[in-house]
């Protein structure tokens, strides 16, 4: 796949809940090996762009393509397959809090990989775990973990199944300014390695900054401004991505 | 999947259609149970895990509060009895009534308040935090990792819990009975089973079973669709021992109706 492939290929992608309308005709294209970063205000609906993406939600209209492939039309078993292809990291980190980081990360190889034996199994996982810079974390649970250890925990288990793409809700949202420099460079060291796709979803331009190749502004349920830091920012016409600019360079 | 708001106009009034689309999504629930408890994969490994949680955890408060049931239950007998000359019908009444309806009702009433909240809890949580959501783009089934696997551990250990309750009462009912009454536990026993018949332990048996299938689906339908938030997790546990024991007493009571026709009969 060259990089000038698109991964993912979004048309005039619709989504309300009741009478609140999130999403107002996105359109969106995301090429091979590309870091895509999504900007936008707190419930503008990055977070619900890419949970159509690995169908937690469907779309009312519009189409979104993963790899050529319709994914409100895939039945559960292909819509499985896609799933494996497509990272999802959250913002939340979602580790299962009754299993220890080994078997957070063993949870879904063995459910994906039948054949794997105990030591390929291992081995993957202390692999992972050293490329997330943790491999001591590997007996502890979820809840002695700092927010940051969390984070790159999350990471690792996305990345134990091999995806092609990886997408981050808010990877540095709620960590120190010092943790979010080493996520970022995480983000950027799983494209180098795993030669992934990405999308980040954030509010943070230094993160933006940092690891986008391009950006996307959301505002008003679509995509405003696409292009790359400079030219989307700082000489932005439109008010609002200004002032978000504004807000995160020159106020803060 | 992730909660989508529900975008259905009322068709009579707002609680009247809540309630009757609560009861369709609790049907749609269950039936998804059947639907999953049947094919592959099977979570062995995961059903034997929460089988030990639930079954061996239990004992200890399992033990003393069947062990109370029986002592209390004869001391609150005797004098009744004893008005009568009566006295030593206790065993057969005490068995009559902890394998009939004690036994059951108090395991099911107490696993119900320790198994249904935590399991109501627990998948609560596992929805706030994006946890079941998690296991969805990993391709994992969590219904059939989360529901099926402890489902099916409360409905195999809450008979088993109901026969050791039994088993425990009896024994605090012999203790009573054995130092006011000087009689044997050959004799105690002998007594016991000589009044239970076939039918009263298989009803038993039966209504455990309901119990623990209604314990293990209630609590966890209230976690898998608690809403966002803390407060939406402690509301799923809460409602998960609540409506449990709710349906416990309408299931005991349409269990003995049954029973009773047949043993009319």
């Amino acid at each position: 796949m060259n990089q000038q492939e698109k991964v993912v290929e979004i048309k005039d992608l619709r989504k309300s809940f009741g009478d609140l309308k999130v999403l107002q005709g996105v359109d969106l294209d995301l090429f091979n090996e590309e870091i895509l970063v999504v900007l936008g205000k707190s419930g503008s609906g990055k977070s619900v762009l890419i949970k159509i993406m690995v169908g937690l939600l469907t779309q009312d209209s519009g189409s979104m393509k993963v790899f050529g492939q319709e994914i409100a039309q895939l039945k559960k078993k292909p819509l499985n397959a896609m799933r494996l292809r497509i990272g999802f990291s959250f913002q939340s980190s979602a580790l299962y809090d009754s299993m220890t980081v080994r078997e957070n990360m063993e949870f879904p190889l063995v459910r994906n990989e039948k054949n794997l034996s105990r030591k390929e199994i291992d081995r993957r996982i202390e692999e992972l775990l050293d490329s997330v810079g943790l491999p001591q974390t590997i007996n502890q649970l979820p809840s002695e973990l700092s927010g940051g250890q969390k984070k790159r925990i999350g990471v690792a288990r996305t990345l134990i199944l091999n995806p092609d793409i990886m997408l981050y809700d808010e990877p540095t949202a709620g960590l120190d300014p010092i943790t979010c420099v080493d996520i970022n460079n995480l983000i950027l060291d799983v494209r180098e390695q795993y030669k992934t796709s990405s999308i980040v979803i954030t509010h943070d331009l230094t993160c933006a900054k940092q690891t986008g190749d391009r950006m996307a502004v959301l505002l008003d349920g679509q995509f405003k401004s696409v292009g790359t830091f400079n030219e989307v920012f700082p000489n932005a016409e439109d008010e609002r991505v200004k002032s978000f600019y504004d807000y995160n360079f020159i106020n803060s | 999947m992730a909660e989508e708001p529900d975008d259905r106009k009322p068709l009579l009034s707002k609680k009247i259609d809540k309630f009757f689309t609560g009861l369709a999504d609790a049907w749609n629930f269950v039936k998804r149970f059947f639907q999953e408890v049947l094919f592959p994969p099977y979570e062995f490994k995961e059903v034997i895990h929460q089988c030990y949680r639930i079954g061996v955890e239990s004992l200890p408060l399992i033990s003393l509060t069947g062990f109370i049931v029986g002592v209390v239950f004869t001391n609150q007998s005797r004098p009744s009895l004893s008005e009568f000359g009566a006295a030593s019908w206790l065993p057969s009444l005490i068995s009559i009534a902890v394998v009939r309806a004690m036994g059951p009702l108090v395991t099911a009433l107490i696993a119900a308040g320790k198994v249904g909240s935590s399991i109501g809890a627990e998948i609560g949580s596992m929805k706030v935090t994006e946890q079941i959501d998690a296991m969805e783009v990993s391709a994992t089934n969590p219904f059939k990792f989360l529901v099926v696997t402890r489902v099916l551990a409360t409905t195999f250990m809450i008979p088993l819990l109901v026969m050791y309750t039994d088993f425990v009462a009896l024994m605090g009912s012999f203790l009573s009975v054995n130092k006011n009454e000087m009689v044997s536990m050959t004799t105690f026993f002998v007594q016991v089973f000589e009044s239970i018949t076939f039918l009263d332990i298989t009803s038993s048996l039966f209504k455990s079973v309901l119990f623990g299938f209604t314990i293990g689906i209630v609590g966890c339908y209230k976690g898998y669709n608690s809403s966002k938030g803390t407060e939406g997790v402690g509301r799923a546990a809460n409602a998960a021992v609540v409506m449990a024991m709710f349906l416990i007493f309408i299931e005991e009571l349409l269990v003995l109706q049954i029973v009773n026709a047949i043993r009319g009969s």
